[in-house]
């Protein structure tokens, strides 16, 4: 007997509706990956993992510091004897040498400025646990978050998802590099007043994906000011916090509010995550720091939907309170994605391709408009994929960001070796060169229809038809063992 | 900290972060006080408060650091296994681990007697139990909706399946004169009431392993819910945690009955809850595990699991260790021996002082009948007599109202907690108390024979006397749940 198990009645409406956001057209980079994955002797010529926001620079460090320090895992001889009290341990109030780990590398990570108290540390699923539990606290169905655009696709189900809570996108232009500016503000804020939706505060990534620029103390001072007077909450997503790799310096909002007057601290909320700071994604380290402690306290009994492994508690508490490390693991991170950055956006700029200055993060905000036949979406998506297909690098399109301006591409450059960076500049610049090729040549036969045997120059419209794409952060990478 | 929910907090803040659905501000909280204030130690406080409200499986744990210390390649940390440490690091993958989702469905399918297999597949992760509750009830039901829930059962279901779900729990009612068990009669009463009321039911959740009467539900029980909710095309979700705690002949699984009656019963209902917390005493892990038949629901699920995925690092972990089939064979035997062993020992020492528990071949507890030292069969009774076992016997118990029992006097008691010396003083404080109540009930009547006007005033405080139970009801002044709802209590800490 055959029986549906798709029946629309069966399910939850958050079961059968499309919020999670994987049905969205933008899955199809990471289909060409997995179909064909780069493998720099195995598979030279497969499609080059560029589309997801991992850091890969630095686990060498990590790995050193575990070979020394066997005590810090419940599984070694030394460290066996911890082994009972750990597997036992389910207090949603997390180990307290955890949380002051924590709390201490948050500290180093915006250079010392700023101290964080431990009992305001609060557990969750990885950020992505950690963004949800924030909204689930502060919002009720079909309340309102401004978010500024360009944002992190995933938001979308994070933040939305089984929450009910709206995203109202705050443009932000090319024209002054994507800032932040109060017009923008208000005008999102009126015009959801207008349809009536009930705005509960402002959510933004500083540093910025995909933009990896970070916040000036201006507009952090206006962003505080403005849902300061409004009454509404401010999360900072800080997870890129020690990804900063050059100037202008890191300021995070902990910072600002020491600075500021008659701020009502209760609107104010961090999320923090090891998994871009340190590279350890796998390891599901979401962090929730409220400054309001209601917020702490409901979002502690939250947080039993997704605490930290006990197991790997025990072993962070240990690595986060070795500050020798910890020191040296920022100084030697920044250096290597200041590096890293270099030589990627350098590479770029010889083929003539500009990024968005600029100074963190793990990925550059290419500006590839000039490539593109027509300043419209569906451009952008035949221009990606070309870069799919036959450039055969995964990048993300600007419009899976929310950007309002066709054209731009985010690029990730720290989850791969120096060597496979080369082989993505090489070919960038093959596919920069023929097309320039293309394009005298279409200039010299501007009067015939000209068919070209390339037909992977050709920015074919029709080819903007795929069926399913990925976000950034894909359910379908695996460990490639 | 203490934490007051202000009162610009309302406007401020979300409906759930204001209400009180999170259950722990109930009055049931008193016994982690006491016991977090005063605990025992066998030596350093030999008079202090004996948890047993705290449903932990630390009979075991010796065999997993056995186990650890012969298979050093398991940790991404030990000289052995730190080359796999970077590809575990990254690996974010929601699908998690192949070799661990393989070694899972081994280890459930081994701890029911082998009877079903489990497709790796269907195993989706969840952040704990807690998580995997949550998640069923977020794609199986939208908020208003209900799920039908035989009582007694887990104080902390009100905060799993609806403080975010906003989903509705309907209790069934089950009485101790048929052993609690779940008739059909009850639950088509508690069904046609939800629909009196307006409230549409998605589904039946049950415990098995029960939690706290400790029962299995044999085959008749569980093909008649099938039936139930295949007639009516509910959901039924099972929530198996205590699996491993029976002996795995005597278990028998929702997956095998459905297995059974595949020709007739719709399998896209069927959902399993599971977690190593309680069959291998690994609570601090966080392995949740939802399995079900539905495809669409561990499609869903899993993009769900985003939000509470296993640390990869106890993802490898554990798929070494459960792909061990000698480890398993032997810790499944081993584990339930022990754990029927001290089930034995106890009941026993009950049995020894006239306390008799619900018969009971699983979980990590009794379900202790303490009707009969209730002066009356109230709730407020219950209560008072909870009252005295914590502050008079010491032992941090759990009362059956806290698991919405039906009838006051039933009490839930953990053993699997401690060693067999704590558990001795135990029956040593509950046999001085059965005795001085006895006393003192002879006493009473010798009494009120002779005196029949004089107001009775013991001295000890033992005695469910009237007097002294109202006072101390009323004398104490937070109270928190025994088996605090929340199963790992906030109180709970780390004794390194």
């Amino acid at each position: 007997m055959e029986f549906e198990s798709g029946n629309s009645q069966l399910l939850s409406k958050i079961a059968t509706s499309d919020q999670h956001g994987e049905n969205s057209p933008y899955f199809d980079g990471w289909k060409a990956y997995d179909n064909d994955p780069f493998h720099p002797t195995q598979n030279p010529r497969g499609v080059i993992q560029m589309g997801l926001a991992e850091n890969q620079l630095s686990l060498d460090l990590i790995e050193e510091w575990i070979k020394k320090n066997p005590r810090a895992s419940i599984c070694n001889g030394e460290g066996l004897h911890a082994f009972k009290n750990i597997v036992l341990f389910q207090d949603y109030h997390g180990l307290p040498q955890f949380r002051n780990g924590v709390a201490k590398f948050m500290a180093k990570a915006r250079g010392g400025r700023v101290s964080f108290d431990p009992d305001r540390i609060v557990m969750a699923g990885g950020a992505t646990g950690a963004n949800e539990m924030l909204m689930f606290c502060l919002a009720d169905p079909g309340d309102g978050f401004l978010v500024p655009s360009p944002y992190y696709p995933a938001f979308n189900r994070d933040l939305r998802w089984r929450t009910g809570v709206q995203l109202l996108p705050v443009m932000c232009q090319s024209s002054n590099n994507f800032q932040i500016t109060k017009q923008a503000l208000e005008e999102a804020y009126q015009n959801a007043q207008k349809a009536n939706i009930k705005v509960k505060g402002v959510i933004l990534a500083n540093p910025s994906n995909p933009l990896g620029t970070t916040l000036d103390r201006t507009t952090l001072r206006s962003l505080v000011t403005f849902i300061n007077d409004k009454q509404i909450h401010l999360v900072c997503d800080e997870i890129y916090a020690a990804t900063v790799f050059g100037g202008p310096s890191f300021i995070s909002i902990s910072e600002i509010i020491e600075e500021m007057e008659s701020i009502n601290r209760d609107l104010i909320h961090i999320v923090y995550s090891l998994s871009k700071d340190m590279g350890l994604p796998g390891l599901r380290v979401g962090i929730m720091y409220s400054y309001n402690n209601t917020v702490v306290n409901c979002g502690r009994k939250m947080s039993s939907f997704g605490l930290v492994s006990s197991q790997t508690q025990h072993l962070l508490a240990s690595m986060l309170s070795d500050q020798e490390f910890t020191d040296k693991f920022v100084l030697e991170n920044c250096t290597r994605l200041a590096n890293r950055h270099e030589m990627f956006t350098q590479g770029l700029e010889e083929m003539g391709i500009r990024c968005l200055k600029s100074n963190a993060g793990l990925f550059c905000w290419m500006d590839l408009r000039h490539l593109l036949k027509e300043p419209t979406f569906e451009s952008e998506m035949s221009l990606w994929r070309v870069i799919i297909s036959d450039v055969k690098l995964n990048v993300s399109p600007g419009s899976s960001f929310h950007c309002c301006e066709p054209g731009w591409f985010r690029v990730c450059f720290a989850n791969m070796d120096d060597e496979t960076v080369k082989v993505a500049l090489g070919r960038i610049r093959m596919f920069v060169g023929q097309r320039k090729d293309v394009e005298v040549q279409v200039k010299k036969s501007w009067h015939r229809n000209l068919r070209l045997s390339f037909s992977s120059l050709i920015y074919d419209e029709t080819m903007a038809s795929s069926p399913r794409i990925m976000s950034p952060h894909s359910p379908l990478v695996r460990a490639t063992t | 900290m203490k934490m007051e929910v202000k009162n610009g907090d309302s406007q401020l803040l979300s409906k759930l972060a204001t209400n009180n659905e999170h259950g722990e501000n109930s009055p049931y909280f008193d016994g982690w006080k006491a016991y977090e204030n005063n605990p025992f130690h066998p030596t350093k406080n030999p008079n202090g408060v004996i948890q047993m409200g705290l449903a932990e499986n630390q009979l075991s744990l010796d065999l997993i650091e056995e186990w650890i210390k012969k298979n050093p390649r398991a940790s991404i940390c030990s000289p052995e296994g730190v080359n796999a440490f970077k590809d575990i690091a990254i690996f974010q993958d929601y699908h998690g681990l192949p070799e661990f989702r393989n070694a899972v469905a081994n280890f459930m399918g081994k701890s029911r007697r082998g009877k079903v297999s489990f497709d790796p597949e269907r195993i989706v992760m969840a952040g704990g139990a807690t998580g995997a509750n949550e998640l069923l009830m977020f794609c199986l039901a939208d908020p208003g909706d209900a799920f039908l829930i035989p009582t007694p059962y887990y104080p902390a279901f009100h905060r799993d399946l609806r403080w975010r779900t906003r989903v509705q729990l309907l209790p069934v009612v089950c009485e101790s004169s048929n052993n609690f068990q779940i008739t059909k009669k009850a639950l088509e009463e508690a069904y046609e009431n939800a629909q009196k009321a307006n409230i549409k039911v998605k589904g039946l959740i049950i415990t098995n392993p029960s939690n706290p009467l400790g029962t299995t539900m044999d085959r008749a029980t569980l093909r008649t819910l099938v039936t139930f909710i295949n007639d009516k095309q509910i959901h039924l979700v099972c929530d198996e945690i205590y699996a491993a705690t029976v002996h795995s002949l005597d278990f028998v699984s929702i997956s095998e009955v459905v297995q059974e009656m595949e020709d007739y019963c719709n399998r896209s209902l069927i959902h399993v809850v599971y977690s190593l917390s309680k069959d291998m005493g690994l609570p601090g892990f966080r392995v949740g595990i939802v399995y079900s038949y539905n495809d669409i629901v561990v499609n869903i699920g899993r993009k769900m699991s985003s939000f509470g995925l296993v640390s990869s690092q106890t993802q490898h972990l554990l798929a070494s260790m459960l792909s061990d089939e000698e480890f398993v064979n032997e810790f499944l035997s081993e584990s339930t021996k022990r754990l029927a062993s001290r089930r034995g020992s106890f009941t026993k020492g009950l049995e020894q002082v006239g306390i008799r528990c619900l018969e009971s071949n699983g979980g990590l507890f009794c379900w202790m009948d303490l009707r009969k030292l209730l002066k009356k069969p109230t709730f407020e009774d219950e209560m008072g007599l909870w009252s005295v076992i914590i502050n008079d016997v010491k032992l941090n118990v759990s009362p059956g109202s806290s698991f919405h029992c039906h009838e006051p006097g039933w009490f839930r008691v953990c053993f699997a907690n401690m060693d067999d010396e704590t558990m001795v003083v135990a029956l040593r404080r509950i046999r001085n108390f059965v005795e001085k109540g006895e006393d003192a009930e002879v006493i009473t009547v010798k009494k009120q024979n002779k005196a029949c006007q004089k107001t009775l005033s013991l001295s000890t405080s033992q005695i469910c006397d009237e007097n002294v139970t109202m006072t101390l009801s009323y004398s104490s002044p937070r109270v928190i749940s025994p088996h605090s709802p929340i199963p790992h209590s906030p109180m709970v800490r780390a004794r390194t």
